[in-house]
């Protein structure tokens, strides 16, 4: 521990700690703009400066570690000075379309010029090179007449998720972020995954809206447009609307979305709970015929794409189970086709989706069990929460309801999909309920697997069975747990692999929060406590209790693993290259 | 037996003069005088006198030639070394005396106040011959630490010589060490700064090319010093006979022991590995440097941490310029009590300076500390040509400041050169005359410094450029009142508020010129003139009706077409066409044209 003094407030902080974070402790927020904490400490926008008794200059808070005797202020005229000219030479270089930009309100550039009281916006206006926008991925935009440089989404991309294919590109003024050679997206081994979008302070980056397509087809009589909402949106779509991290918003999201006009508010939970019946299935049989071990989960199609970019090796331990997502989509246009007697082509399946890899994923090949895309559009919290809002709806005071029937019938096995180590719980259930004879005592907790660890391993003893599992979120921890497998060094029966840090309650896809509550607010764990806590309190919590479920075998499929699940279930992978 | 040595300069300036042709022929007319076995050619580090090269001195006579051709050589060989006749039109006109006689290079104006402690070797030593840098004295300095002094010791004695950081700030070289030193045992990295950046800057450059094995020693030095047994030479590929003398030098010193395992029979080892760099300014910035050899981008990080605590590879590192490892054996050798002597009290020793621009004697000196400028300027560098007035010189490179004529007698040292508004920087000396436009001057560093501003932080990749923008538009006439309050408001956000050192002083030549030179740019601002005449935008070339004979020279010479006139009588400039490339002006033989 040392003691400091912070603008004449005497601490006691830990050596180890920032000014920043030593503020903090204070309660004194310093601004930032390019700090992510533990993954962006590079102290390159300059907007954390303080002064420093003794400092030849003034020093970044994000990077300048407290020592003893130090004496801080962190709002002197000299300080505010400083940060109102670096927030004004930025704007000089920022393409200042304010009023319409996506980030409007929500823009972190936007709320410190307006906080350090930046009056002229043009003071320091000069030559700017002219950026093409990058719309050649599928699920996102790039417009660097906008980017400020943080350099927030390159520590995303290559520090989190071990991806690495955007970065600085030339130096000096004409820095830009961008891929090598400054390549499109479309043409680097990027995962979809939108850790990037989710990071930017700015409208620099953000997912392709696909909002009108949605609005187009709600207007269009001859659809029949169903929405399905998958487990994390219900945990995190409030932030959208101002209610507090961690709000469980499940029943006004059901309202807000009938009263958008879908023809049926659907749960992707029960096709959460329809993947666990096919892939529990699928590691029962592997193991017990000696099948490619381990089994790798398939939900997240940014790890799918990561797989098959940068790990081809392992696509054939891929679960050949389709996403619920896509699930989802495949028995909308079959089963329940025809059971409302409708053309496949006249359904138009909306997914909300915490994911930016999803509308990746419905464009892929081999997944349309109909005959057309089972997915028709994936639209992200950010983007269902907009057309919630210029639909007028006041989110907040809408009533609660319920999913619709059929397809709305969920277990708290499918609920936990949502956050890093659900899948694996959901299948355990299940699994361990085959290998114990089918035994309802068989346990329903696998709290090892749980948790913001971004690896985590267990072994548990089922029936005759003692299975080795590993769950890993994040692309860098799931590159750690891939070397291991791949070395040797680690076997396992399942692997549970998430794209994104902690799940898809911190998917690409989700409402931006700003740096300043992601670094200092557990994000994670608040989103994920509200699917454990429904989980704990639904009365099925096992995907096989899923009354929709045994239906939908009893009619349809017949059984896990059927010739006809397989069919329109289950897909299949390609190597994609890895430049 | 060999009678005589023939010393060629083998540096860049010589070599890019021809001397490796020279040395050639040189050979080839020894062999063919039967004086082979007699006569020794040996091609060394820089001399110095860059401005008279290809240079060669012939001992034991001491006979300096400059400006030699390959077409000299035979009359050298036949006249000189056959019959001991010096060949008196090729000699260095300053060691002529009135008598005829020839005198030593040391009298000369250019020597006579120089010290050379870091170039001791350079122009006297076959740099690719370890043999002759071990004759001068080399790697005593590293058998005397490795076996009569603990590590400790060696600390002491850097620290009491007082030598200072020769790359530009000036940080105590022993107290350096000593942090790196204190660090916990384990890995630890030596590493040498050749990243000489700085436009106009040679000396790194020259010590690399004439004396590699004096870094070497010394990185061994400090590699026992602080416990480290791996050492990075970071260096230019731009300097490609650097790297190929540093090539042959660490093979070299690794088949004698000297680098190695177990040097001098002792169990400390330590060996070095070159890194190339691919000419970006920054990597001089010491973190930058690190981060690419860490094979990165060159960017810098900030600090603390500093290099001594987590550096290389985050493991304590140990980072000096070229110049400054190559006093370490010297002061080994003769004590900090000898290197105190030489210099000023807080800044002990030598510094070496690359001398240019406006000046007689372009080239590379050392001086001791506390030489004044105008000796360098006046004396050693033989003033400035053509009858100029002296305007300003720039020292610190583009990071630097323009000294002007008021402080040419402050004696040269760290906190001298700081408080007048410059720096020491790595040691560029720029001379200007009467003819500089200071505003065009600070444009023109400014402009560096933005072209390598690695786009970091806002304020080095931002502000620079809008500040150089501001400096466009004066110097084109667009100049508005506020202009240099607003300019200096942001130099001084700048230096406060950016990463790295190259953000921090890239004001430094706006600034220092705002300080001495306002009234140039209140010029420039308010009347829209150059007084220096350099500002294109703000001059016309006119010519003077009585003057112009109507030779019709200057209307053939124009480019564009901008001169009319008929023969014999005057001509007139279309100003609208004329696009100021000054061509017709130096053409008129009647000084009928003037720029106003």
């Amino acid at each position: 521990m040392v003691n400091i003094k912070i603008n004449g407030m005497s601490l006691t902080v830990p050596k180890e700690m920032t000014i920043l974070e030593a503020a903090r402790t204070a309660n004194i927020e310093i601004p930032t703009l390019c700090y992510l904490k533990e993954i962006n400490q590079i102290g390159a926008c300059r907007i954390c400066v303080v002064e420093v008794k003794g400092a030849r200059t003034l020093v970044a808070a994000c990077t300048y570690p407290v020592a003893e005797g130090m004496e801080i202020w962190t709002n002197t005229e000299k300080v505010q000075k400083a940060r109102r000219m670096t927030l004004e030479l930025i704007l000089s270089t920022h393409q200042r379309h304010c009023l319409s930009c996506i980030r409007s309100g929500n823009c972190e550039l936007q709320r410190l010029c307006w906080l350090f009281g930046v009056d002229d916006e043009e003071v320091y206006d000069g030559s700017n090179p002219e950026y093409e926008f990058d719309d050649s991925a599928m699920h996102m935009v790039r417009n660097n007449n906008k980017c400020i440089l943080c350099r927030r989404c390159v520590a995303a991309c290559s520090r989190l998720q071990k991806v690495g294919v955007i970065g600085p590109n030339e130096r000096g003024f004409n820095t830009h972020i961008g891929c090598a050679y400054d390549q499109n997206l479309d043409e680097v081994a990027c995962v979809s995954c939108g850790q990037c979008i989710v990071v930017c302070p700015t409208g620099a980056i953000y997912e392709k809206d696909q909002t009108q397509k949605v609005w187009d087809a709600l207007n269009d009589p001859k659809k029949h447009v169903i929405v399905q909402t998958a487990p994390s949106i219900r945990a995190t779509i409030g932030e959208a609307f101002g209610m507090p991290v961690g709000t469980d918003a499940t029943g006004k999201m059901v309202a807000a979305l009938r009263r958008l006009g879908f023809d049926g508010v659907y749960d992707t939970d029960f096709a959460a709970d329809m993947t666990i019946m096919e892939e529990a299935h699928e590691l029962l049989e592997r193991i017990k015929n000696g099948g490619t071990l381990p089994l790798i989960t398939s939900c997240s199609p940014g790890w799918v794409k990561f797989c098959e970019h940068y790990y081809p090796e392992f696509i054939p331990n891929l679960s050949t189970c389709k996403s619920p997502q896509q699930m989802f989509g495949a028995i909308a246009k079959t089963w329940y086709a025809q059971k409302h007697n409708l053309d496949p082509k006249d359904i138009f399946v909306v997914g909300v989706m915490p994911c930016t890899a999803k509308k990746f994923e419905v464009n892929r090949e081999d997944e349309n069990a109909a005959g057309v895309p089972d997915c028709d559009v994936a639209l992200t919290t950010r983007e269902i929460s907009r057309m919630i809002k210029r639909a007028g709806l006041d989110f907040v005071n809408l009533p609660d309801e319920d999913f619709d029937d059929p397809l709305g019938e969920s277990t708290g096995a499918g609920t936990i999909f949502g956050a890093t180590g659900g899948v694996m719980e959901a299948a355990l259930r299940t699994a361990a309920y085959w290998l114990t004879g089918n035994d309802d005592s068989a346990p329903v907790d696998f709290v090892e697997v749980r948790g913001m660890d971004g690896i985590k391993e267990a072994t548990y003893k089922v029936g005759d069975y003692e299975i080795n599992v590993a769950v890993a979120s994040g692309l860098g921890n799931a590159d750690r747990l891939l070397k291991k497998i791949k070395s040797g060094e680690k076997k396992y029966h399942f692997v549970e692999i998430m794209a994104c840090p902690g799940g898809c309650i911190n998917g690409g896809g989700q409402p931006v929060q700003p740096a300043h509550v992601r670094n200092f607010v557990d994000l994670r764990s608040l989103r994920a406590a509200v699917l454990y806590n429904q989980d704990k309190s639904d009365k099925l919590r096992k995907s096989h209790e899923n009354p929709m479920v045994k239906m939908l075998y009893d009619e349809w499929f017949d059984h896990p693993g059927s010739e006809k699940a397989h069919q329109a279930l289950h897909t299949s992978y390609k190597v994609r290259s890895h430049f | 037996m060999v009678r005589s040595h023939i010393l060629v300069c083998g540096g860049t300036g010589c070599t890019s003069s021809n001397s490796p042709a020279i040395i050639q022929a040189l050979n080839e007319q020894l062999e063919k005088s039967g004086l082979s076995e007699e006569v020794k050619v040996v091609r060394t580090g820089c001399f110095g006198l860059c401005a008279l090269g290809p240079i060669m001195i012939v001992y034991p006579e001491g006979t300096f030639y400059s400006r030699v051709q390959v077409d000299d050589i035979p009359e050298i060989v036949e006249e000189h070394l056959l019959k001991g006749r010096i060949v008196t039109r090729l000699v260095y006109d300053e060691t002529v005396q009135p008598n005829g006689e020839v005198s030593s290079l040391d009298d000369t104006g250019f020597y006579k106040k120089q010290m050379r402690v870091a170039l001791r070797n350079c122009g006297v030593i076959d740099p690719e011959n370890i043999n002759e840098y071990i004759a001068y004295d080399g790697y005593q300095a590293l058998g005397k630490v490795l076996t009569q002094m603990t590590p400790e010791q060696v600390i002491e004695e850097i620290k009491a010589s007082g030598l200072r950081g020769r790359g530009g700030a000036g940080f105590p070289t022993g107290t350096k060490w000593a942090f790196a030193a204190a660090q916990p045992k384990g890995q630890k990295y030596v590493c040498c700064n050749a990243d000489e950046g700085d436009p106009g800057a040679f000396m790194d450059r020259s010590v690399l090319e004439g004396d590699p094995h004096a870094v070497l020693e010394a990185m061994a030095i400090a590699g026992y010093a602080i416990g480290a047994d791996k050492g990075f030479i970071y260096v230019r590929a731009e300097y490609p006979i650097a790297v190929h003398r540093l090539e042959i030098a660490i093979k070299q010193a690794r088949e004698l022991g000297l680098l190695g395992n177990n040097i001098f029979g002792t169990d400390f080892s330590f060996d070095v590995e070159l890194r190339l760099g691919a000419g970006a300014f920054v990597c001089g910035e010491e973190t930058a440097l690190m981060t690419s050899v860490e094979g990165n981008r060159g960017e810098p990080r900030p600090r603390p941490p500093f290099p001594a605590v987590k550096g290389l590879f985050g493991k304590p590192t140990v980072l000096n310029n070229v110049e400054t490892y190559a006093n370490i054996p010297r002061i080994i050798l003769l004590g900090a009590d000898w290197f105190r002597s030489i210099g000023t009290e807080k800044s002990p020793g030598t510094k070496v300076f690359a001398l240019g621009g406006k000046i007689t004697n372009t080239g590379l000196v050392e001086v001791p500390m506390g030489t004044t400028l105008r000796e360098i300027v006046e004396e050693i560098g033989g003033g400035i040509p053509n009858g100029k007035k002296f305007k300003a010189a720039q020292t610190g490179g583009p990071s630097g400041g323009c000294i002007p004529a008021k402080h040419l007698d402050v004696p040269i040292d760290y906190e001298n050169l700081s408080a007048i508004g410059s720096m020491m920087g790595s040691g560029g000396l720029i001379v200007m005359d009467e003819d500089s436009c200071m505003v065009d001057i600070a444009r023109f560093f400014l402009e560096f410094t933005v072209d390598e501003s690695c786009g970091k932080c806002t304020p080095c990749r931002i502000g620079t450029k809008r500040l150089l923008e501001m400096l466009d538009r004066i110097v084109e006439g667009k100049g508005k009142p506020g202009d240099i309050e607003k300019m200096e408001e942001l130099c001084y956000y700048i230096k406060e508020n950016a990463l790295c050192g190259l953000g921090q002083t890239a004001p430094n030549p706006v600034l220092s010129t705002i300080r001495y030179f306002r009234d140039e740019y209140e010029a420039h601002i308010y009347q829209k003139t150059c007084p220096a005449k350099v500002c294109k935008s703000l001059l016309q070339y006119n010519i003077r009706p009585e003057k112009c004979t109507g030779c019709t020279l200057c209307s053939r010479v124009c480019p564009v077409g901008a001169i009319t006139g008929t023969v014999k009588n005057p001509h007139t400039i279309n100003h609208d066409k004329c696009i100021k490339c000054g061509a017709c002006m130096e053409k008129c033989r009647f000084g009928a044209i003037v720029k106003e």
